[in-house]
């Protein structure tokens, strides 16, 4: 399983694997967002959590297309799906989701804190907004990978994967906003919100894999 | 250690391709599947594999072991991809493979030696020529044990000399106890192998 985590974090930070990809496109969405909304700093500063969320959200769905599709047309995925017997299916998808995560992922949140200075946010919700992301992103690649594997045989998955995805990542970017704006509001709470993303993230470790390795197992020609 | 294949059927896409496969094979014995194009060769090892499921019968091992006791476990699968990664290099593959697969067989640049690629194995994957991909997907199987080798044109690519590095590397794995059995149109040099003759329409 070790061995499956690096090769894959190997093959996210050579040519061609795309890590930095998500992180360029997260970069350019928050960048516009001053542009587009006008230098009332108040303003920038309030919806400063979400705008991080659904950008950092939307960079999460960019890469997850390739999650199973690169294995795929190179055999790999047979092989993957054949040792199903010593390596039980959706650990091993456990362990890509992990090293997706880690290698696509991760970028975007150690990027957060600096673009939330575009954002005018306080060094209170920078830091509050970095750990939800950091809590909440996973959970975002697990439902993803059960959409990357519903979709592994169609050339053209991307936009369905993410079509499909982004109604179920709503929970979580609900939990992760809430948490971020209730460590800067005083009244709301940080706490309650941020302990249920941190459930989401543990309940979808365990669903996302399982259903992602079902559809793997049968999707297989 | 037998493979034991009952009343196999399968489909492709709806349409039944084959039916009423059956064979037993024992330690040493393999089976070469021959057969026209879209006969079915390709999807009854898929279907021995365990990839695609079987519209009918069943595939079986008998007398693997705890370590090999079901066909998938027992089975290196070696099809017209290599599963190979281009980004990483032959030894960095090949180490993967041999990691994840369990079972360690050969070392790396003992499976490298075997194929003819000694001194290769820092080379990206994807700098290869077609027969030397092919050859580094046959190092494959040298760098893990399996008994089962379900092997899918395996010499498509490959010049003369592999060939014969190749039919060697067969003739071994069967001395020591091994089953194969290869679909193919070209000859594979191995004596006494039975044959299963595929027709189109079944």
């Amino acid at each position: 399983m070790w061995s499956l985590f690096l090769r894959d974090i190997r093959l996210s930070i050579r040519a061609g694997g795309g890590a930095l990809i998500g992180v360029i496109f997260f970069l350019a969405v928050i960048v516009t967002i001053p542009f587009g909304v006008g230098p009332d700093l108040n303003l920038l500063s309030r919806i400063g959590p979400a705008i991080l969320w659904i950008a950092a959200l939307l960079a999460c769905l960019l890469g997850l297309d390739r999650l199973f599709q690169a294995d795929r047309e190179d055999g790999s995925l047979d092989l993957l799906v054949l040792n199903g017997d010593r390596h039980m299916l959706a650990l091993t998808v456990l362990t890509k989701c992990l090293a997706h995560w880690t290698g696509s992922v991760l970028p975007l949140v150690v990027a957060a804190p600096l673009l939330g200075l575009f954002m005018n946010m306080e060094p209170l919700g920078i830091g509050a907004t970095a750990l939800t992301l950091l809590v909440g992103t996973p959970a975002i690649t697990f439902i993803g990978a059960a959409g990357a594997a519903v979709a592994v045989a169609l050339p053209r998955g991307g936009l369905l994967i993410s079509v499909l995805v982004l109604p179920l990542t709503i929970p979580v970017l609900i939990f992760g906003v809430s948490a971020s704006y209730g460590a800067v509001a005083d009244p709301a709470p940080f706490l309650q919100p941020f302990l249920i993303l941190a459930a989401l993230t543990l309940f979808l470790a365990v669903l996302g894999p399982l259903a992602a390795a079902l559809a793997l197992r049968h999707g297989t020609d | 250690m037998r493979l034991i294949a009952e009343n196999l059927g399968g489909e492709r896409g709806g349409e039944r391709v084959l039916s009423d496969i059956g064979f037993v094979l024992e330690r040493s014995e393999a089976l070469i599947v021959t057969g026209p194009n879209g006969a079915g060769k390709s999807t009854l090892l898929r279907i021995v594999a365990g990839l695609l499921p079987a519209a009918g019968g069943k595939v079986q091992v008998e007398g693997g072991g705890e370590a090999f006791p079901t066909v998938a476990s027992a089975s290196h699968y070696l099809g017209h991809l290599n599963a190979m990664k281009t980004a990483l290099s032959v030894e960095e593959n090949l180490g993967f493979w041999r990691a994840f697969q369990g079972e360690p067989g050969l070392s790396v640049e003992e499976a490298l030696d075997t194929v003819a690629l000694g001194g290769l194995g820092h080379l990206p994957f994807g700098y290869l020529s077609t027969g030397q991909r092919r050859r580094a997907s046959i190092a494959k199987l040298l760098v893990s044990r399996r008994p089962v080798w379900l092997l899918d044109e395996p010499t498509a690519g490959l010049d003369k000399a592999s060939e014969e590095r190749f039919a060697g590397l067969m003739r071994g794995h069967l001395s020591e106890g091994g089953i194969v059995v290869a679909a193919t149109h070209l000859p594979l040099g191995l004596e006494g192998a039975r044959e299963l003759q595929m027709k189109v329409g079944h």
